[in-house]
């Protein structure tokens, strides 16, 4: 019944027309990007350059100040970096612990994170960034580490818990029969059969950290040590509709994620229909 | 795909049926003392940052919803004064409207978008995964990023209005979203092309669990294909839908960084929701109770729809 006939080419004809009218921004972001100054006012937009101009792009990674891009890239790829490893170390051990206890509080525990992971962040943020003023987070890379590993714990520990509760305690007995202690246990058995958990927070977590603007926007506010999406927000402040240059910075903020995507997009999707669905 | 989840499910099923059952050689945990495995104490720092990131914050945050605080310097405790206000101001109460409006529409129509696509894509298709990558691409990208790219679409000289032009229908040309009865429209295509993959997504995912059998069966029954979809694969597919769907509202309700590319609220404060009305509020105007106060709206009005979620999801017996 499920064949490949006429009426199934038409079909995906028509799903690839959907498709390029789908991603027609990205037309006009990357010709728009390589037009010249005299050029965006000149040519209709709907149109291509006449000749590629690079010269949006050196000026985007050459700016200075709060809109300084590759300062803001290096900064988000840190503070991503540090996020995940935090969310992986803390959340892996916390999911394991409460996954495997029978106490009550870890029940408890349990409905804790599960109701962290829904209240909106809004609430908490001016207190939050009382509280880290005052502890001297604020604007450093370090600050915004802790927030956001603080912030996506909960659903990090809810990603392993949920793994661990499938997982036998097999494998976990027979090491410990063999003599290995409870650290040795964790980090040599267990934390290595958890590679498909950890790899679903490292995507959610990266991907939400790494577009994240009104966290690093508050907590980095003022200061010189921007991340990519603030940099951009600032940079793109300072134009009036030179459309060239925000889309040369829109480009190069886009690239890192989108090559990751690209690269492992199998994986993704399978984080995103596997992860939410426990 | 499919087929890894689905073995990564049974797979999972089978220790938990086993641990629940202990059988005569399974050693039995010792009461009052430590955890067969792990201490603990492991648990501890993830538990203590949790309560002072989540909790503590936002418990002081709903306290001063109730206060006169400006952010600095000494505050009084005024009761409702901050709700009332909530309801006496246009701006703060189209916040509001602008914001379920915005949330309930952009989910209805991203589902309904990405169901199609979904079951366009179900089966036999043989360039799937590409273009299942090709819609799920917005997902992955920065929403202020992509907004920006909107910014373009939608201005007075941009692609939109030259491309009415160029058809003969410059009349119908205006700038988007510096016209108060458009920008939130032009807001909302922003969003559903922005979540439209994700649904996509889940649905992919909830149709790959759709027995071919079943089908074929009701098929051979004489069912045409709208009954078939009607009566056989949406019920097969509800929980994909109540998940999508509550997630995609929760996500919806806290919409910020595309409105602060796109319009900043703007113009007249025909965008603008309850999150920029929060930080605009909390963070520009110094008015911090009432910002905390349109964030413990926001957060109940969450809240009441994440508990909805779980009920969904639960009554469900596959989960």
């Amino acid at each position: 019944m499920f064949r490949y006939t006429k009426l199934t080419v038409l079909r995906e004809i028509g799903l690839w027309a959907l498709a390029l009218l789908f991603l027609s921004p990205f037309y006009f972001l990357v010709t728009t990007a390589l037009k010249s100054d005299g050029e965006i006012y000149t040519t209709s937009p709907l149109a291509p350059p006449s000749s590629p101009d690079f010269s949006n792009f050196t000026a985007v990674l050459t700016a200075q100040g709060n809109s300084n891009v590759v300062l803001g890239l290096v900064n988000s790829v840190i503070i991503t970096t540090g996020s995940i490893l935090g969310l992986i170390a803390l959340g892996s051990i916390t999911g394991y612990v409460i996954s495997r206890s029978t106490r009550r509080w870890s029940k408890g525990a349990y409905y804790l994170f599960l109701i962290a992971i829904i209240l909106p962040g809004q609430l908490g943020a001016v207190p939050l960034y009382m509280g880290a003023r005052s502890l001297g987070l604020t604007g450093s890379a370090w600050g915004l580490i802790v927030l956001y590993t603080g912030m996506l714990l909960p659903l990090s520990i809810f990603l392993y818990a949920n793994f661990f509760r499938g997982l036998g305690t097999d494998y976990e007995e027979a090491a410990t029969i063999d003599g290995a202690s409870k650290t040795q246990v964790f980090s040599k058995v267990v934390f290595p059969m958890m590679a498909p958990a950890t790899g679903t927070v490292t995507i959610f977590a990266g991907l939400i950290v790494w577009n994240d603007f009104f966290t690093s926007l508050i907590f980095l506010g003022g200061s010189s040590n921007q991340t990519l999406p603030v940099a951009m927000y600032y940079f793109i402040g300072s134009l009036v509709s030179q459309w060239n240059s925000i889309f040369a910075i829109v480009i190069v903020s886009m690239i890192p994620i989108l090559a990751l995507f690209l690269f492992a997009q199998k994986r993704f999707i399978q984080g995103f229909s596997g992860g939410l669905k426990g | 795909m499919t087929a890894t989840m689905q073995s990564k499910t049974e797979a999972a099923d089978a220790p938990r049926r086993g641990r629940r059952n202990p059988g005569p050689g399974r050693k039995v945990r010792s009461r009052g003392g430590s955890l067969q495995f792990g201490h603990w104490w492991w648990a501890l720092p993830g538990i203590a940052l949790v309560i002072a990131i989540h909790y503590v914050a936002t418990g002081i945050g709903g306290y001063f919803a109730f206060t006169n605080w400006t952010g600095i310097g000494s505050f009084k405790v005024v009761g409702l004064a901050n709700f009332e206000a909530i309801f006496k101001d246009p701006t703060k109460l189209g916040a509001l409207l602008n914001t379920l409006f915005l949330a309930f529409s952009s989910v209805f129509i991203s589902n309904v978008a990405g169901l199609f696509i979904a079951l366009g894509l179900n089966r036999v298709i043989k360039t799937r995964y590409v273009l299942r990558t090709l819609f799920f691409m917005p997902v992955v990208l920065s929403p202020l990023a992509t907004a920006y790219i909107w910014k373009y679409i939608f201005d007075f000289d941009g692609p939109i209005n030259v491309f009415l032009a160029s058809i003969g229908a410059g009349d119908l040309a205006k700038p988007w979203l510096a016209d108060p009865q458009w920008a939130i429209w032009t807001v909302l295509i922003v969003l559903v092309w922005g979540s439209t993959g994700f649904a996509m997504v889940i649905f992919m995912a909830g149709l790959a669990g759709v027995p071919v059998e079943i089908e074929e069966a009701a098929a051979i029954d004489g069912a045409n294909m709208w009954q078939r979809f009607w009566n056989v694969t949406l019920p097969a597919i509800r929980p994909a839908v109540a998940i999508a769907s509550t997630l995609g509202i929760v996500q919806g309700l806290r919409v910020f960084d595309p409105i602060m590319a796109l319009t900043g609220g703007g113009p007249a404060g025909a965008t603008e929701t309850l999150a920029t009305q929060v930080y605009k509020q909390a963070f520009a105007l110094g008015n911090f109770g009432g910002g905390a106060a349109l964030a413990l709206v926001l957060a109940v009005i969450i809240l009441f729809f994440a508990v909805i979620q779980q009920r969904l999801t639960r009554s469900n017996p596959e989960d």
